[in-house]
């Protein structure tokens, strides 16, 4: 071998070669399904992965999430359906055949061997060579900023560095495709947010594709390029964080993705692409045309609290003048503020509650608002989304 | 610290209580047993002297401690009986730990890998044979390896044998006795150690790359070692003193070393022989308990 050829890696190599063809997906799930006893935890999933996406698994906890992640390690096998990666079906391989590593909640470091042997075990499994293992662990042990600590056992380390060996651990082997089991769950929460960061820097530099679980809806938002959002054992909505924060497929999901006001509403009439609308508790409101069309008479409409505007008297520009069809007259019942923001709850003059996250964007607080104040919220028809009761 | 701040809390006495405990049952009997190994056999009651009369007066007392020496564990050294049986005894627990070893791991790690529930049970399994008395359950195995016992009857029925094995006053019903007596104590270490080891830990070595038998030797056995020193010296120890199931089920051509201080003891009444070769017995025993010891230190000053 000369210096100009690129190096083998022994260890992708013995995990097999799974480069997907052109145009096709690194992952395919097809229609993977999973009973334990009873409980059908997963049911029916399919869902496809292209090779360099950050993917997010959200759901709340016994949703399937974690044993899906499962059977895409071979931890699980599927009853039905069929794991396709890079083409060759998997569903059924042990976890030791799979190109695949996993970086587990717990971490799941081995205690009896130090964070270098720790690193290099998996290397060591696929027989690379030794000088080629120091390289490598070398090399992970830099990436994850854990120099000087190599001799170290896992109870000698703190959290956050624990949680750095096993990401290392997981990454020495060049998986085509990585696991995160709630990597950060045990992290507090200044260093799980500065750790979101440099996983995603890590993924974008090393190009890897990852799958990580979590029910942290934040954490899904902030790190991942799309979100499957799993319930009962069916993922319900598969979009980008941005398309899944506002436009929801489900009133559960725009629930369980941030803050909402939700109102029962009845379709009225027509108004060109505006629909009027009739709601419990906010009265008559003025709706934009959703694209795909509700169907049903009787459904919610969902308005983000941050897009509900709060002034002392209406809207105040013309410009606002011109937009703001929705007004609502109310009290403000309750305030919270949250630094960066207040949320305020309108008791609104028709009956219904309206809460209203309002920026503070100025340091006096000659905007804010006190309790039992007359005000009035809007929001424009564009603010409103429309989803099956 | 005075002895009014020792017992000024529950807690403190609770601290001095083993101590307390060792010194009454071990340290003074001890004493005993060491002073009289350094006497002379007698035909007297008690069976030896000198005996230190604390009522004679200061004299008799050093002429008492100057007739103490150490003739019984010279004797010990020379006769190659006892020599014999020091071998035989630690032969046969070697022998029978290991088997212990290779039999209860599997059943321990099984267990251990039960569903919750079923765990219970499977204790419930293992401890259940204490409810009997050990002495009744050897008996009972010499029903089961006697020439028309039950282990025969199932040897001859299923033609594996053409006629009965002679079982009993053997070295294999020895072990079969041993291992069947000891295997609890083998087992619940055991189980207590791998089931209280992180199932991902497991998972986490056959992500890596580990095929089954890796997983096994590289994680889970070297996480179940101090489960394995355990149990090895809870049978190996009383392994090498027996008595009861040497005693009965294998032959008499060779003893063990409990059967031998049982001789000396209660058939030639030569007590300080006993004693000799009792305390050379527990010294025999001390070095792989300072040895695990010393492991066990190792291993919690690595962990630190």
């Amino acid at each position: 071998m000369t210096d100009e050829l690129p190096r083998t890696d022994a260890a992708a190599d013995a995990a097999g070669d799974v480069r997907p063809a052109a145009g096709q997906p690194l992952l395919r799930i097809e229609g993977v399904a999973k009973t334990f006893g009873s409980f059908r935890a997963v049911d029916g999933v399919s869902l496809d992965i292209k090779a360099g996406e950050f993917f997010a698994l959200l759901g709340p906890s016994g949703c399937g999430k974690t044993t899906l992640l499962r059977m895409l390690a071979g931890f699980e096998a599927p009853d039905e359906g069929r794991i396709l990666l890079g083409g060759k079906d998997i569903a059924q391989a042990l976890p030791h055949e799979r190109p695949i590593n996993m970086m587990f909640q717990s971490y799941a470091l081995f205690p009896h061997l130090s964070v270098r042997d720790n690193i290099a075990f998996g290397l060591k499994r696929a027989g690379m060579a030794r000088a080629d293992i120091a390289t490598r662990v070398s090399e992970m042990v830099a990436l994850v900023k854990l120099e000087g600590l190599e001799k170290r056992k896992p109870d000698q380390l703190s959290g956050g560095q624990r949680q750095r060996v096993a990401l290392a651990r997981a990454l020495a082997r060049r998986p085509q495709l990585l696991l995160l089991d709630e990597p950060l769950a045990a992290l507090d929460k200044k260093l799980r947010e500065s750790t979101q960061g440099e996983l995603m820097e890590l993924q974008r530099r090393l190009g890897m594709t990852f799958i990580i679980v979590t029910h942290d809806q934040e954490e899904a938002m902030t790190m991942a390029s799309r979100i499957g959002v799993m319930k009962a054992g069916r993922l319900d909505q598969v979009a980008s964080p941005r398309e899944l924060y506002e436009a929801p497929r489900s009133r559960w999901i725009a629930e369980f993705v941030g803050d909402i006001n939700l109102f029962d509403a009845e379709f009225k009439l027509r108004d060109g692409h505006r629909l009027v609308i009739g709601t419990g508790g906010a009265g008559t409101l003025v709706v934009a045309e959703p694209r795909e069309a509700v169907g049903e008479t009787r459904f919610s409409v969902a308005i983000r609290p941050e897009k509900v505007k709060l002034s002392r008297r209406g809207p105040v520009s013309e410009a606002g003048r011109e937009t703001a069809i929705n007004r609502l007259d109310g009290v403000i019942a309750d305030i919270c503020y949250l630094g960066g923001t207040t949320t305020y709850k309108v008791k609104l003059d028709t009956g219904g509650m309206l809460q209203a996250s309002v920026a503070n964007s100025a340091r006096l607080d000659v905007d804010a608002y006190s309790l039992n104040q007359n005000v009035v919220a809007w929001f424009t028809p564009d603010d409103c989304v429309l989803l099956p009761s | 610290m005075s002895a009014r701040r020792i017992f000024a809390r529950p807690a403190r006495f609770a601290a001095i209580a083993p101590y307390v405990w060792m010194v009454l049952f071990f340290l003074v009997p001890f004493a005993f047993v060491l002073k009289i190994s350094l006497s002379q056999t007698a035909i007297a009651q008690p069976p030896y002297e000198p005996v230190f009369d604390l009522t004679a007066g200061w004299g008799a007392l050093k002429a008492a401690f100057a007739a103490l020496s150490l003739d019984n564990f010279k004797l010990l050294g020379s006769d190659e009986i006892y020599v014999f049986a020091y071998l035989r005894s630690l032969t046969v627990a070697v022998t029978a730990t290991a088997l212990l070893l290779l039999i209860g791991y599997p059943i321990a790690y099984g267990m251990a890998r039960l569903p919750k529930r079923w765990q219970a049970v499977a204790m419930v399994l293992v401890i259940v044979p204490f409810w009997t008395s050990f002495l009744i359950r050897i008996y009972a195995w010499i029903n089961i390896l006697q020439h028309d016992g039950l282990l025969n009857q199932i040897l001859l029925a299923l033609h594996l044998v053409g006629q009965p094995v002679v079982w009993l006053s053997t070295d294999s019903a020895m072990y079969i006795g041993i291992v069947y007596s000891y295997l609890p104590f083998m087992i619940l270490p055991l189980y207590a150690t791998l089931a209280k080891m992180e199932l991902a830990l497991e998972e986490a070595a056959s992500d890596l790359g580990a095929p089954p038998w890796q997983v096994f030797w590289l994680v889970t056995f070297p996480l179940s070692l101090p489960g394995v020193g355990a149990g090895v010296l809870l049978c190996f120890i009383p392994i090498v003193g027996e008595f009861v199931i040497p005693d009965l089920l294998a032959g008499s051509n060779s003893l063990m070393i409990g059967q031998t201080l049982w001789l000396e003891f209660f058939t030639n009444k030569d007590w300080p022989v006993a004693s000799a070769a009792a305390i050379v017995l527990l010294v025999v025993l001390l070095v792989p308990l300072l040895l695990y010891e010393r492991l066990q230190k190792r291993q919690l000053e690595q962990g630190r």
